[in-house]
C-alpha cells in the first residue's frame, strides 16, 4: 500500500533558508541544499521549496539553489513561488524540479493550470490553496495570505482540478502557526470534494497531530511542516517511528 | 559509456544528476551512431504513451533501439520510458510500442478500487514474486519503498515480471527480458534504494 509522505516545505529569500533554524550538526543552517540533504537522510519522502524572493537577482539564486539541490538529493522537489507563467514553471522545471506549484498565479490566470497541464503533465502542476474561514465560509486567500479573493475555497479547489491540476496542498491560515493540530474540518471539505492526493498545511505541533490527521482523514495522503522540523520541535526519524508504532503506514 | 536517449520527451535533469552521483558520466543524445556505441542505454519518459511512441518513430530511434536490444545491449527504460517497451498501450486509444516485452500497457481506472486515487503517487513498496531477487534488484530488500507516478500499468506480462506493488490490485513495478529491463518506478527519486538500482544497472553485466 501507498504509504502517507512527510513534507517539509523550507521558505528561501535570496538563496538563503529565512527563519533560521536550529540543528546541530549542519556547518550553515540557513543553507537550503544543505538542509535538503539533512532532510533527505532523516527519511523526508519530499521537500518544497518555497521561493519568497522578489528580485530578478534573487530568482536567479534561487534556480541556482535548485540546481545544487537537485544535484544532490534525488527524493521528489516540489517548488513554488512566484509562478505566475508557463516560462517560471519552466524555469524550475529545467532546474531540477518535479513539481510546481501555483497560487496566485493561479488566483489571477486559471488558464495557467490547464496550459502548464497540458505541456507538462498534471502530475507536475500542484494547486496551493490558503484557505481562511470568513462568514462561515472558506474563503482563497491570494499573496500569500494578504488578500480575500472572496471566492469560496472548495469550488475554487474543485475548478483548479478539473483545469488539471495533480495535487492540492491546503494550507489553512486559521490553523498557521498555532501548532494546535491540523485543520481537520477543512481538510475533510477538500477530501470529499476532490479525487486527487490532498496535503495537509498548517497547524502541526507535535507527532500526535500527525496521528490525528492520517487516523481522522484516510484522504489525506501528506502532511506538510516548516517551522516544527526546522527548530527540531518534531524530528522526522522519531515521527515515523510514532506513525508506524500506530499503525500509519510511512515508507 | 552510459547513454540517455534523448528523444524530445521529459526532463533528464534528474535522471542525469543522479547517474553523475553514482560515479557516471552519462550523455543524452539522440545521435543513433552515439546510442550505438553506447554500453548501455536509459530509455526515459514522462507524459503520454502516443505521443512519446510517435517521436521515438519519427527520429528512427524506435530502430536503433530494436536493434541494440537484439544485440545484447542492456537497456533499462524508466516509467513511460518502460511502458514502451512493451507491445502496446491502451492508454486513451491502441498504440503500438516497441514490442520488446510481451505484454500491454493499461489504464488502472476500472482495476483499482473507485476509492483509490489516480494517478498512483507517491513512495509505495517493492514486492518480488515467489521471493525471487532479480539481479537488477540485488540488495534492494523486499518492503523497500520507490517513488511511483503514473495512471497505467503494464500487464500479461507475467514472465518479464520481476517487481510488483500493491495499490488496490498487483501492480507491474519492473520488468526485465534477458537485457531488456524496465522500472515503473523513479528510481532518480527514490532516494537510496533507487541509486543502487541504477549503480547495479551502470555496473553490471548483463
Amino acid at each position: 500500500m501507498i504509504t502517507k509522505r512527510i513534507i517539509p516545505c523550507l521558505d528561501v529569500k535570496d538563496g538563503r533558508v529565512v527563519k533560521g533554524v536550529n540543528f546541530a550538526g549542519l556547518s550553515d543552517v540557513s543553507s537550503p541544499v544543505e538542509l535538503a540533504e539533512y532532510y533527505t537522510k532523516s527519511g523526508a519522502d519530499e521537500l518544497v521549496f518555497y521561493d519568497i524572493t522578489a528580485s530578478a537577482e534573487g530568482r536567479s539564486l534561487f534556480t541556482d539553489i535548485l540546481r545544487q539541490t537537485a544535484s544532490r538529493v534525488f527524493i521528489p522537489l516540489t517548488v513554488g513561488g512566484g509562478i505566475n507563467t508557463l516560462e517560471d514553471f519552466d524555469r524550475v522545471l529545467k532546474c531540477g524540479a518535479d513539481k510546481v506549484s501555483v497560487n496566485s498565479g493561479a488566483i489571477r490566470n486559471p488558464d495557467l493550470i490547464r496550459q502548464a497541464a497540458l505541456r507538462y503533465g498534471s502530475q507536475c502542476v500542484v494547486l496551493s490553496a490558503d484557505v481562511k474561514r470568513v462568514d462561515g465560509q472558506f474563503r482563497v486567500y491570494a499573496r500569500g495570505g494578504r488578500d480575500d479573493t472572496g471566492m469560496e475555497a472548495i469550488a475554487w479547489i474543485k475548478r483548479c482540478v478539473d483545469l488539471g491540476a495533480g495535487e492540492v496542498v491546503v494550507n489553512s491560515i486559521d490553523t498557521d502557526g498555532v501548532k494546535g493540530g491540523f485543520d481537520l474540518e477543512m481538510l475533510s471539505a477538500v477530501c470529499d470534494a476532490v479525487k486527487v492526493p490532498v496535503i495537509a498545511s498548517g497547524g502541526a505541533g507535535k507527532t500526535e497531530d500527525f496521528v490525528e490527521l492520517f487516523h481522522t482523514l484516510p484522504g489525506v495522503d501528506a502532511g506538510l511542516a516548516a517551522s516544527v522540523f526546522h527548530f527540531g520541535e518534531i524530528q522526522i526519524p522519531q515521527l515515523k517511528q510514532d506513525l508506524r508504532a500506530q499503525g500509519i503506514l510511512v515508507r | 559509456m552510459i547513454a540517455v536517449i534523448d528523444y524530445g520527451v521529459g526532463n533528464l535533469f534528474s535522471l542525469c544528476r543522479s547517474l553523475e552521483a553514482i560515479g557516471q558520466q552519462p550523455v543524452v543524445t539522440g545521435d543513433p551512431a552515439l546510442l550505438r556505441q553506447a554500453d548501455k542505454l536509459f530509455l526515459p519518459g514522462v507524459g503520454a504513451f502516443a505521443d512519446a511512441a510517435d517521436k521515438l518513430r519519427q527520429t528512427g530511434l524506435d530502430e536503433v533501439i530494436r536493434q541494440e536490444a537484439a544485440q545484447g545491449k542492456p537497456i533499462l527504460g524508466i516509467c513511460l520510458g518502460m511502458q514502451l517497451l512493451f507491445e502496446e498501450s491502451l492508454e486513451f486509444g491502441a498504440w503500438k510500442g516497441l514490442g520488446l516485452i510481451p505484454g500491454k500497457v493499461v489504464p488502472m481506472e476500472g482495476v483499482i478500487p473507485a476509492d483509490y486515487k489516480i494517478p498512483h503517487i507517491g513512495w509505495n513498496a517493492l514486492h518480488y514474486p515467489q521471493g525471487k531477487v532479480h539481479p537488477l534488484l540485488a540488495g534492494v530488500p523486499e518492503g523497500e519503498c520507490v517513488y511511483f507516478v503514473h495512471s497505467f500499468y503494464a500487464t500479461d506480462c507475467a514472465d518479464a515480471v520481476i517487481a510488483t506493488t500493491e495499490y488496490g490490485a498487483e501492480l507491474t513495478a519492473a520488468v526485465a527480458k534477458g537485457n531488456v529491463m524496465g522500472c515503473q518506478f523513479h528510481p532518480e527519486k527514490s532516494g537510496d534504494v533507487g541509486l543502487s538500482i541504477l549503480k547495479t544497472f551502470c555496473e553490471g553485466s548483463w
